[in-house]
């Protein structure tokens, strides 16, 4: 059956913050080049980038693994950072534990999670305190 | 009319297949292939980048030539506001202008003035929410054409007015017309243009069926004879008024005018191509926020960066800035009546050119193909199999464009495998 299969590396926003959000753009092209429907294609590229940029400021980096079929796209998110502790909490529109430095760059409104929800089909975060974090998330194309 | 039709063409001969513009076509357009460039129409967005970079001047922009003014009654230029950055020590534009009438043309009208009207529309349409947010400027045709291939999810939020260009040849034809009871057919308009992409724009338009455009002529090509017409130490008392334009549509021409003509605050104005697409990324993904108004242009400065303009895109702004003090603010507002010279008449449509195939299981074969042909090159991007980066290789490959061995890394692979197994043929030999 048809289908892509596509691995990431995340770095960490203190190595490179730049490289943060590269993933997500690459993913983003590919799906362009299969000719994916452009409204899922917006979708996968949003919620990606913010799980990729969370990785990144929160959890010190990680991998993200993406599976595209035809009717859907699959991401999953995996780091080996704090974990979070409280997901009901984190999930809700502005609550971030951001440091200073990072909101003076603009991120830390704490609507990354929300959004994530909010543009794929489902969401499931699996966490634990001083483990790490796999969040999968599933669009689908129609 | 043809949608593939460009202004940005090749001339073989001065091509010397160096990889210099395949490295710097932003939509991966061009290929050396037999040792020459070639660029693939359906990619191409006319920016004008591969003129500016190559080293032999082997890029053209084909533009309309003077001559072809002869076939027209009545001839009217229509000036882009980057022709006024060209010269030094200008204060009065209208010395431009009178240059202008003196090489030929009967009437002069500036597009700084549809410019305005532009401007007028978009404040309008704003105020009445009747534009989805942020609004995307649609004035140059490169980024216009690169959202219609790369943004399709963009393509609700650009203004969808004609540009300036076409504003202004539109104004001009009706009020000539309707002044000198001359019919439109004997009325030729020509703009004066910065960049190839506007020559493309009037042959095959973004917005509506035709254009009223009727000839599209260089800068750099008119420069000369322009510059020595220009009574450049004229008594301005002596002068015949021409211009009717002010500050905010001249503005126009460097980056952030067109902005400023319409907003206050909460707009961001972006140039130079690279930029461009970066920022175009980002509001896909919804990253920028609070922002109401972008304005893009391909080139570095805005309009007086254009690959046809003769001055440095720094220099020229400075200079536009030092006309502002001897210009009114505006002089040309938008009514009702103008409505159908202004709107588009044809949606913009997405033109999924990067599309592997149509089938989309054919396509999910040929990706996965070229994720693991990637795999074994180098990625070094060297150009020397005339794809501009391995990864464009590996696309080419799986397209059946070029043979794997085009690629001089995997070509030395194999003629090293051929030849350790030619060398333990005779080792084997020789132990027998
Ligand atoms: N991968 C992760 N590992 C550890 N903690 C995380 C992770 N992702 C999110 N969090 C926690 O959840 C909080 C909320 O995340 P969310 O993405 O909603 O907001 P934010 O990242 O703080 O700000 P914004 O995304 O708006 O820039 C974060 O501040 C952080 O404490
Ligand atoms: S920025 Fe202006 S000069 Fe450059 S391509 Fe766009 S319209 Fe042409
Ligand atoms: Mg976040």
């Amino acid at each position: 059956m048809a289908g892509l299969e596509l691995k990431y590396a995340v770095p960490s926003a203190e190595e490179d913050f730049l490289g943060a959000g590269e993933a997500s753009t690459s993913v983003k092209k590919k799906l362009r080049q299969i000719g994916y429907n452009p409204e899922a294609v917006r979708k996968v590229a949003i919620a990606m980038y913010e799980g990729e940029i969370n990785m990144a400021i929160h959890a010190g980096g990680g991998e993200a693994e993406v599976e595209i079929l035809p009717q859907s796209v699959t991401i999953k998110l995996i780091d080996h950072g704090p974990g979070i502790a409280d997901v009901e909490k984190a999930m809700q529109e502005g609550w971030s534990t951001a440091p200073e430095e990072v909101r003076s760059l603009g991120f830390g409104a704490g609507m990354g999670l929300p959004n994530m929800k909010k543009y794929t089909d489902t969401m499931d975060i699996e966490t634990e305190v001083g483990k790490g974090t796999t969040i999968t998330m599933v669009v689908n194309a129609q | 009319m043809n949608t593939f039709f460009h202004s940005v063409a090749l001339e073989k001969e001065k091509c010397i297949g160096c990889t210099t513009c395949i490295k710097r076509c932003p939509t991966e357009a061009i290929r050396v292939r037999n040792g020459k460039a070639k660029i693939d129409s359906k990619r191409c967005i006319d920016c004008g980048e591969c003129i500016r970079v190559c080293p032999k001047n082997a890029k053209r922009a084909h533009s309309t030539r003077l001559d072809a003014l002869e076939h027209w009654k009545y001839k009217v230029a229509i000036p882009a506001p980057a022709l006024f950055g060209q010269f030094n020590n200008l204060n009065d534009i209208d010395i431009v202008l009178n240059g202008l009438k003196k090489i030929g043309f009967d009437e002069v009208y500036e597009v700084s003035r549809g410019a305005e009207v532009v401007s007028d529309v978009t404040k309008t349409l704003f105020d009445q929410n009747k534009l989805k947010k942020p609004v995307i400027s649609s004035a140059c045709p490169a980024v216009v054409r690169l959202i219609r291939q790369r943004f399709p999810s963009l393509i609700d939020n650009v203004l969808p007015l004609k540009a300036p260009m076409e504003v202004t040849a539109r104004m001009a034809k009706n009020e000539i017309s309707a002044r000198l009871g001359m019919p439109m057919e004997e009325i030729g308009v020509f703009f004066i243009t910065p960049c190839p992409a506007k020559v493309t724009d009037f042959a095959a338009p973004i917005g509506s069926a035709s254009s009223w455009v009727d000839g599209a002529i260089s800068i750099a090509k008119i420069f000369p004879r322009l510059s020595e017409a220009m009574d450049k130490e004229v008594d301005i008392n002596n002068l015949e008024r021409i211009a009717r334009s002010g500050m905010l549509g001249v503005n126009w021409a460097t980056s952030g005018g067109e902005s400023k003509a319409s907003f206050e605050e909460r707009y961001l104005a972006a140039d130079g191509i690279e930029n461009v697409i970066n920022v175009l990324e980002q509001i896909e993904d919804e990253r920028i926020q609070d922002i109401d108004f972008i304005e893009l242009n391909a080139c570095s400065g805005g309009c007086v960066g254009g690959v046809l303009c003769v001055e440095n895109p720094y220099i020229a702004k400075t200079r536009i800035h030092r006309l502002h003090k001897y210009l009114p603010e505006k002089q040309n507002h938008y009514d009702n009546s103008m409505n159908s010279i202004i709107n588009w008449t044809q949606e913009l449509e997405y033109t999924p050119v990067m599309k592997l195939s149509e089938d989309i299981n054919e396509a999910f074969t040929m990706m996965n193909e070229i994720e693991e042909l990637r795999k074994k090159l180098p990625q070094i991007d060297c150009g020397s199999c005339g794809s501009p980066t391995c990864k464009a290789f590996a696309e080419d490959v799986v397209k059946g464009k070029v043979k794997e061995t085009d690629c001089v890394f995997i070509l030395r692979q194999k003629v090293k495998n051929a030849a350790d197994a030619l060398s333990q043929i005779g080792a084997y030999d020789e132990s027998k």
